[in-house]
């Protein structure tokens, strides 16, 4: 509690003395949540890789996917989707639109990416499967994905996946879409988005 | 500075400087809420004239008037300036008048702060609205500025509004800041905080959500800068982020951003109803606990906001549950102030009417909230003129219902003259009808399936438009009337005594003259 203060006829509008701990705690919190807010992007990614929420697949050795859990009693559909980000002149499709698949094998699929460019240009791409439930079963052996792409000029190139989802892959679900998106990472994207 | 405290030695007692310095230089918590509220209510005109385009646009189906660009930016504005320039600063402007003369403190605990955290505003408003007329337009995506439409899709005139946001964020925390240092170091001796107004210790915890939740905004909008300019991906799919997690960042703002607009609304009511009811307020501890709670849920609910995003059914339940509790402390304020009335004396004066108007009307927004916080119903009224519906019921019979109860409330102290009865109940009745005029069809047209944010619409929604848009003409209109009703009041008008009211209770009537002198509580009251 503030004690009354001695009337000072010179100040019009007293101001208490503020303590400084409080002080110092009331400009600590907002600067804090602002740095909170920052910390949601890492906090998202990983309730993003616990709960599949974004799709993100992910990625297992060959070797460790174990072939007598073939579970030929299912067929799950995989459907294939492509696209390009701005600011990257690369045509990108599947080569395949659907696949019939029994969970525990692995199978090879492939996307074809061509150039439009007429200098080598690079890029990344990064996938996202629907419903997000079943990226937690979605594995991947090997992938264009994992690294950077580099294209020379009207190159075009045929770029495998191999992939298996997992036995216990949730009953309900039947069928499952794969996308995936090439973004630009060249040094002139911030250039190039302004298109 | 030195030269101004010698003149001061010389006289004890003395008002306002003259001339409009007076209003740049001020540090007077009565000045600067008096700025506060004349901000927010031209700000509630300008809002209001874009709602007046968007509803003659929607008189009927087909595009007459504007082309739906433009329409986009009319809906946009009229929601950030409502929220940002209207509501929030009305409140913070109520704050700088009330607080000080309920807690028996001078001023505000950080005077010179208190000045820039006004005098910001009008800044970052014309930062924003000057973004008409610049190449691309107004912000255009919707006041929930959601990724990518707000980053990879939006004009260059986009960050002039992100620089706006960042201002208005900045003055909130400030002003915020300063209501919590006023509450906690300037009460006069005997008010411990459990004798506090509860208009005072809503808005202690509004402060608090102020300084958690602005800066969460601030960081969004920072991210969307970089990610606009600065090559990052935060919000780009394409570049490894996630624009769902946009709405997360956002929505964890947005959530406890509505209570912001509601929580001292609480309190207006919860000062005015015991007045007229010539009792003391049913359940003051529970008030206090209630709100402490609304505010704690109010962090753990925001992604209600986005049951059709694609979530996992565990989580649809989780945030349906977490919602529907809200209901049971705010099911306590209105059965708390129901119980304050039972058996009181009641008389029905302007200020009454309002506060009447909020408890009822902010009850059916708060039933249609409940509606919409259940998951499955809610994928089909998402983004639906039910939402509209809901959140203007619960913003305009709500907020803005509280603000004008307060205005007349409490205006008698502030100016020492009584508003004209008669006008205010006009007021009172020609805004009531024209509101329910307003809103109320627009949950028939929202449940038949009619989307937000679209400039034109199918046949089958024509009529209650028509009736919706005539409506809004008139409280439109109505409000016209109140800033009328302001003017005449500060000009002239009955003598206020210093009570004010027969049943009005608290510091600011008790212990202080009307009109409340510029200087007020240079030496603290006693408190019983």
């Amino acid at each position: 509690m503030p004690s009354p203060e001695k009337p000072d006829s010179s100040k019009p509008a007293k101001t208490a003395n503020l303590p400084r701990k409080q002080m110092l705690k009331l400009v600590a919190i907002p600067v804090l949540m602002f740095g909170f807010g920052f910390a949601l992007v890492p906090l998202y990614d990983v309730f993003c890789a616990v709960t599949g929420l974004n799709g993100k697949t992910g990625r297992v050795e060959a070797a460790a996917v174990d072939p007598r859990q073939v579970d030929t009693s299912r067929t799950i559909t995989v459907r294939f989707m492509s696209n390009s980000g701005t600011g990257l002149p690369w045509n990108f499709k599947p080569m395949q639109s659907e696949m019939e698949v029994h969970p525990g094998q692995i199978y090879q699929a492939s996307y074809q990416v061509s150039s439009r460019s007429d200098h080598e240009t690079h890029g990344q791409a990064i996938p996202s499967l629907s419903p997000g439930i079943a990226s937690l079963y979605f594995n991947k052996t090997e992938c264009f994905c994992f690294n950077q792409q580099t294209l020379k000029a009207n190159e075009t190139r045929d770029m495998p996946l191999r992939f298996v989802i997992e036995h216990d892959l949730p009953k309900e679900i039947v069928e499952v879409t794969l996308s995936y998106t090439f973004f630009n990472i060249d040094q002139d994207k911030a250039d190039s988005n302004k298109s | 500075m030195s030269t101004a405290t010698t003149t001061h030695d010389t006289h004890d007692d003395h008002g306002p400087a003259s001339g409009l310095m007076r209003w740049v230089t001020t540090t007077n918590h009565k000045d600067i809420g008096t700025l506060y509220l004349w901000f927010s209510f031209i700000m509630l005109l300008i809002g209001g004239s874009f709602a007046m385009v968007i509803r003659a646009e929607l008189f009927q189906p087909g595009l007459q008037l504007v082309d739906p660009q433009f329409f986009n930016q009319m809906t946009t504005m009229h929601g950030l300036i409502m929220v940002f320039g209207a509501i929030m600063p009305a409140f913070v402007g109520l704050a700088n008048w009330l607080i000080p003369m309920m807690i028996g403190a001078p001023d505000m605990a950080l005077p010179r702060m208190n000045n820039w955290s006004f005098w910001i505003l009008p800044f970052a408003f014309t930062m924003l609205l000057s973004s008409f007329f610049l190449e691309g337009g107004a912000p255009a995506f919707g006041w929930t500025f959601y990724a990518p439409l707000s980053t990879t899709f939006a004009p260059d005139s986009t960050d002039f509004f992100i620089f706006g946001v960042h201002m208005m964020g900045i003055s909130s925390v400030m002003g915020a800041i300063n209501v919590i240092a006023t509450i906690f170091n300037m009460r006069a001796p005997g008010m411990t905080l459990m004798k506090m107004p509860l208009f005072v210790w809503t808005w202690l915890i509004t402060a608090y959500l102020l300084i958690a939740v602005m800066p969460v905004l601030a960081g969004a909008v920072t991210m969307m800068l970089t990610d606009r300019h600065f090559g990052t991906s935060f919000f780009d799919a394409a570049g490894g982020g996630d624009p769902v997690m946009f709405q997360h960042i956002f929505w964890f703002f947005g959530h406890p951003e509505v209570y912001i607009m509601i929580l001292p609304a609480f309190g207006i009511i919860s000062a005015i109803i015991p007045t007229f009811a010539r009792k003391p307020l049913f359940g003051y501890s529970s008030m206090v606990y209630a709100t402490a709670s609304i505010a704690i849920l109010s962090f753990m609910v925001w992604a209600h906001h986005m049951f059709t995003t694609g979530m996992p059914v565990a989580g649809e339940l989780y945030f349906m549950y977490a919602t529907i509790m809200i209901a049971i402390p705010t099911g306590v304020k209105i059965f708390n102030w129901v119980s304050t009335m039972w058996r009181g004396s009641m008389t029905f004066e302007t200020p009454m009417l309002w506060a009447l108007g909020f408890v009822v009307m902010f009850t059916i927004g708060g039933f249609s909230g409940l509606m919409l916080g259940i998951a499955p119903v809610d994928t089909q009224y998402h983004d639906t003129y039910f939402v509209v519906a809901h959140f203007h019921y619960v913003l305009v019979t709500g907020a803005l219902y509280s603000i004008i109860a307060a205005f007349y409330y409490w205006v008698p102290k502030w100016t020492g003259h009584m508003y004209d009865e008669k006008l205010g109940k006009i007021h009172f009745w020609w805004s009531t009808i024209a509101v329910n005029v307003l809103f109320f069809p627009q949950h028939f047209i929202g449940l038949a399936g009619m989307p937000r944010r679209i400039p034109d619409y199918s046949l089958q929604f024509a009529d209650w438009n028509m009736i919706s848009s005539i409506g809004g003409f008139a409280f439109g209109l109505g409000q016209v009337f109140f800033l009328y009703i302001v003017i005449k009041t500060i000009k002239g008008g009955k003598k206020a005594s210093d009570q004010v009211w027969e049943g009005a209770t608290g510091l600011e009537f008790e212990a202080l003259p009307s009109p409340a002198p510029y200087h007020s509580f240079n030496e603290a009251p006693a408190v019983k």
